[in-house]
């Protein structure tokens, strides 16, 4: 087993990436993720793998379409203001059906917005974001040894499905120092007979593209690609339960939140309350099925968030407005307080099911 | 459960994220469950920097300090920022040196190491944060002193040889201050 060493969230996603078979990065400084930078231009030349710091954001995420239009395993990283400045490009790698890692550091916004951590780019990172019927496979690791493994598990989905991939996390993740072991990283096999990768003569060329002039044909590679999202909404939501056994009342919290709320959780249950929490850890494909199950025993939702609330209304979808959903947040850099969530769990105690 | 909360604050250049990390490798070699977190951003240049560290015999929920267990305040900025937000029964370490007023908390066990001073007379200037975390050693055991030499192999890298003895030496002071 390898070594257990001390890493901040961002070098163990840089770590795990370059384990996961990514050699190359096309990125921009910014902060708080600009360790991911950092540790890619000190270890890719090393591994005979390219770091290249863009001229802007939107400069690397158009060296990812080109390598990613090869088959190569890529990645770009940045934070929230970055991320917008990508957009076009990750639409367009959705449109091209192309497979990356676009990492996603959060911090305050929107428009500049501020540099502490923040968890407001969840619509972005969710429903869109640039232009397009498209989605993300959006993962949110709660942990430095999660974000390695998601890391590594989401070039993988990518590649399965040919969908760009984002890691969803923020200013608290990236900077933190936790134990972890860089390992237990599968590197899967998936058909890259799409690519371009030279005919050499044997083979008819291959066409990376998102433009079409043609409405039914455009049609048709949405329907198409609509069938791989059902299939990935089938087969790949995850999620965590923390003492749900009994839970009336029920935290839906993700990342750096969900660790706050188990402190909350930990403290409403020496009060007798019966609270648990669900932890999406893909935020897409949202653990919908299992929300809607724990509906029955659960009579109250509390979101806990970086953000203004912006996962209420998944929980209501999910649970199809059965349950009253109440959020504990802070938004702009600021990050709820476990008794600002106690006191929230004592409220929707309170509530007892009344919708 | 056993958790121990920990914030490290001050200027930035004291030294304090180094404070912390020294801490927080004593989690990595005893298997301890163990979080860091650093302030960042503007406030580290020229503001005050802090630093959270969380030791627990189970997962880790928060890795946000906001109300320690154990308060290292280098700075008056710093001591008048955080004195109120640590628990009752708590401890507050005060670099005497540069924090001229004394705690007002009677509910909590305060210390004061001079430790700036003190590390200037070595003349070592910039360990007093390690004069501070010798003391802190010294009062709550937090980390077994066996594992002193072990964590500074690791924190000081190979490049820096010299300052292993430093830091070993103005551990020692803190450790042996009354």
């Amino acid at each position: 087993m390898a070594e257990k060493v001390l890493m901040k969230g961002n070098e163990a996603i840089a770590e795990a990436a370059i384990q996961a078979g990514c050699r190359f990065y096309f990125g921009y400084p910014i902060t708080p993720q600009t360790e991911i930078a950092a540790y890619m231009a000190k270890r890719m030349p090393k591994i005979g793998g390219t770091f290249l710091q863009a001229e802007s954001e939107v400069a690397a995420i158009n060296m990812c379409i080109g390598v990613a239009s090869t088959g190569k395993r890529v990645m770009t990283s940045s934070s929230s203001p970055g991320v917008s400045l990508k957009a076009e490009g990750i639409s367009y790698m959705a449109g091209c059906d192309l497979p990356a890692l676009i990492v996603n550091v959060q911090r305050g916004g929107p428009g500049l917005g501020g540099i502490q951590p923040s968890q407001s780019d969840y619509f972005q990172a969710t429903k869109g974001g640039g232009h397009g019927d498209y989605r993300l496979f959006v993962v949110a690791p709660a942990s430095v040894q999660e974000m390695v493994s998601l890391t590594a598990h989401a070039f993988n989905v990518a590649e399965k499905y040919r969908v760009p991939a984002m890691l969803l996390a923020d200013g608290t993740l990236g900077q933190m120092m936790e134990p972890v072991v860089i390992d237990d990283i599968t590197v899967e096999e998936h058909d890259k007979s799409w690519a371009l990768t030279g005919t050499k003569g044997e083979r008819a060329h291959n066409i990376i593209n998102s433009l079409s002039m043609l409405p039914e044909e455009l049609e048709q590679w949405n329907i198409d690609r609509y069938q791989r999202y059902a299939q990935i909404e089938k087969n790949e939501p995850m999620w965590e339960e923390y003492m749900m056994e009994d839970a009336e009342i029920c935290v839906v919290a993700f990342g750096i939140a969900s660790r706050v709320s188990r402190n909350a959780i930990r403290a409403a249950r020496e009060k007798g309350i019966r609270v648990g929490m669900i932890r999406p850890i893909t935020l897409w494909p949202f653990p919908k099925e299992m929300l809607l199950a724990s509906s029955e025993k659960v009579k109250a939702y509390i979101t806990v968030e970086l953000n203004m609330g912006q996962m209420v209304e998944d929980v209501e979808l999910a649970t199809r407005c059965r349950r009253p959903v109440l959020s504990a947040n802070r938004a702009g850099g600021c990050i709820p307080s476990p008794e600002q969530v106690l006191a929230q769990i004592e409220a929707a105690n309170r509530l007892g099911g009344e919708q | 459960m056993a958790q121990t909360q920990m914030l490290f604050a001050g200027f930035g250049g004291q030294g304090i994220l180094f404070s912390g990390k020294f801490l927080a490798y004593d989690g990595l070699i005893s298997d301890k469950q163990v979080s860091w977190l650093p302030s960042y951003g503007p406030e580290m240049r020229g503001g005050t920097a802090s630093c959270s560290v969380v030791f627990s015999d189970e997962t880790i929920g928060s890795p946000i300090v906001s109300e320690p267990d154990i308060l290292v305040a280098m700075n008056l900025p710093s001591l008048d920022k955080y004195e109120d937000a640590v628990v009752p029964g708590g401890l507050i370490f005060v670099d005497s040196s540069l924090v001229e007023r004394k705690v007002r908390r009677t509910d909590v066990t305060t210390y004061y190491v001079p430790a700036t001073r003190l590390a200037a007379e070595q003349d070592m200037p910039t360990l007093a944060n390690m004069i501070l975390v010798g003391k802190l050693i010294r009062e709550t055991g937090v980390i077994s002193t066996d594992n002193i030499d072990k964590i500074i192999e690791k924190v000081v890298s190979a490049r820096h040889e010299a300052l292993k003895e430093q830091n070993k030496k103005a551990i020692a002071i803190g450790l042996h201050y009354e």
